[in-house]
């Protein structure tokens, strides 16, 4: 088992990166792992650029920012611009709705957006991302992404949001029955 | 520590310090990145039986807390650069009438309004000398979401025992970072109470000091009536102009904390048994520069970090007696003159190989940016 993930989860302010970032970090404390997460984004409060960044270290983690990669979420044009040239051995998972197909082979894609429409919560897009991305790296266990949901939502919202999260996983399922990762 | 760690924020856990440390009342302007302090507080303070006051803007905020803690209530209030600009006129009234307050600023690049979102370390100049008139404070800083939270409940400490207003001197980074964080049981960490006149309220003397330099400070509303004022006072609070009396006054204002120098001076080390060259950090920017000590070991070169935990009064003799076994000094800081290196240059003179890293462009100082200056790349 890896015993140190640098994440990185890009796209526009809105799309509920810093909020995956939290539950990523507070699943990984769960399993008495130390984290840091940080974000960087503009002044405007919708839109414009923004990123989480998520380390999880069984080490004590000196420095705060992601300076190598293991896993890379895009969900914008800019965000895949920024991110299109990491080592082939980086998985970067990224929209179908929003961004075109990429060719790489370290480029996983997934209709996030679109799946989250289709359970009537548009805004799960992320949940869907975080279901898929930990189902495959073995960033953190689903059901501590789950638990950390549970604690951080009302009931109602909590379901929508684990409803999305489990959708993810069983999509990463397929993804790796079909040999993707 | 008994509760498991959570993932905590650094603004939130400076509001946790506060709540440990006692506090009843907070009064401020939200101002990015330090918004997440008086939202804190909105919630919590009014549960733990304080008050959360949003005031129209930072002038009037710290004069709110000013009177709050005249009223005997642990009193703060947090901004950022263009709050604290807008807050030096009534600091320099805290100090002047010895009134406890915490100010925690989160710094942010600059100058005016400058870049909202991004980090800076470039108020360590206006922190100290950002008033008019001859005075002395007290400043801590934070490189960890757990020290957010210890350097607030120290602040509270140093406030209440100096009778003296201590600025919590945050970064963008420090402020927004979420970390594990683990939550001191109450009584963990010694509470400073400030101390309060004895005897007969008629003879009380607000502003004249005990054997230990401190002078007792009673509550408005006790029976013990006092008067407060900006302008040059005597022992007893009230107008008294002669050269004698303002001397001993500015002299009581700075000697108080030159006596207890030794306390309030805290610095952290890392990696400093065997060294050649010293890396002095404060805040965020110290988590860059361990890593650059440790990628500097691997290559063969002893490094080390020394952390001014507090940044004024700035630690003399701490960066002296390290100073003196290295041959390089090293301080990365995220502002463009480099204060920090200004105060080593001036404590250990011109003879010091003393080397700048300087960024500010909102963007946050790399390991290896300094590993290059370790390395002896960058000569500025």
């Amino acid at each position: 088992m890896k015993q140190r993930f640098e994440v990185i989860l890009a796209g526009s302010g809105g799309q509920g990166l810093v909020l995956s970032g939290i539950l990523l970090g507070e699943a990984a404390i769960l399993e008495g792992k130390n984290v840091v997460q940080t974000q960087s984004y503009g002044i405007a409060s919708r839109g414009g650029f923004s990123q989480a960044e998520v380390i999880i270290d069984r080490e004590e983690i000196i420095f705060q920012q992601v300076q190598s990669p293991d896993v890379v979420l895009v969900l914008t044009r800019e965000a895949m611009e920024k991110y299109s040239l990491l080592a082939a051995s980086v998985p970067v998972f990224y929209d179908t709705t929003l961004l075109d197909r990429q060719a790489g082979e370290n480029f996983y894609g997934f209709p996030f957006t679109a799946m989250a429409s289709e359970l009537g919560h548009a805004g799960t897009a992320n949940m869907i991302a975080l279901g898929v991305i930990s189902a495959l790296t073995g960033l953190v266990k689903p059901e501590n992404l789950a638990k950390a949901i549970d604690r951080r939502f009302s009931a109602e919202a909590a379901r929508r949001n684990r409803e999305a999260l489990w959708l993810g996983v069983g999509m990463a399922g397929k993804e790796r029955d079909n040999g993707g990762i | 520590m008994q509760q498991a760690a959570k993932l905590m924020q650094g603004n939130q856990a400076i509001a946790e310090g506060a709540l440990y440390a006692g506090a009843g009342f907070f009064a401020g302007y939200p101002i990015t990145p330090s918004s997440e302090i008086a939202e804190e507080c909105s919630r919590r303070l009014p549960l733990a039986g304080g008050t959360y006051m949003q005031m129209e803007d930072e002038i009037a905020s710290i004069g709110a807390v000013i009177g709050a803690s005249l009223g005997g209530t642990k009193a703060f209030t947090a901004t950022s650069g263009p709050g604290f600009s807008l807050m030096q006129e009534n600091l320099g009234l805290a100090v002047m009438a010895e009134v406890p307050c915490v100010i925690v600023n989160v710094q942010r690049s600059g100058p005016s309004t400058g870049l909202a979102t991004k980090p800076a370390q470039s108020d360590v100049m206006q922190i100290r000398w950002g008033r008019h008139g001859d005075q002395s404070i007290i400043a801590l800083s934070p490189a960890s979401v757990q020290e957010c939270f210890e350097l607030m409940v120290q602040a509270f400490n140093f406030a209440e025992k100096y009778r003296v207003p201590v600025i919590l001197a945050a970064d963008e980074i420090v402020a927004h970072m979420r970390e594990n964080f683990l939550l001191p049981e109450a009584g963990e960490i010694p509470l400073v109470e400030r101390k309060k006149p004895l005897g007969d309220p008629a003879g009380y003397k607000p502003f004249q000091p005990d054997e230990d330099g401190i002078a007792p400070l009673a509550a408005y509303g006790s029976p013990y009536v006092f008067h407060v004022t900006s302008s040059m006072h005597g022992p007893d609070g009230f107008s008294n102009n002669s050269p004698a009396n303002a001397a001993w006054r500015v002299e009581q204002l700075h000697r108080k904390l030159e006596r207890y120098q030794a306390e309030i001076a805290l610095t952290k080390e890392f990696d400093t048994s065997d060294l050649d060259v010293l890396l002095i950090s404060f805040g965020a920017t110290t988590r860059a520069a361990r890593a650059a000590a440790r990628l500097a070991r691997q290559e063969g070169i002893k490094a080390g970090v020394l952390q001014l935990v507090t940044l004024w009064p700035f630690p003399e003799r701490e960066v002296r007696a390290l100073a003196g076994r290295v041959q390089r000094i090293i301080v990365p800081e995220m502002n463009y003159s480099g204060q920090v290196a200004g105060e080593v240059r001036r404590v250990l003179g011109s003879g010091a190989d003393i080397r700048q890293v300087n960024k500010y462009n909102g963007e946050i100082i790399t390991p290896r940016e300094i590993l290059r200056a370790i390395k002896g790349d960058v000569d500025k």
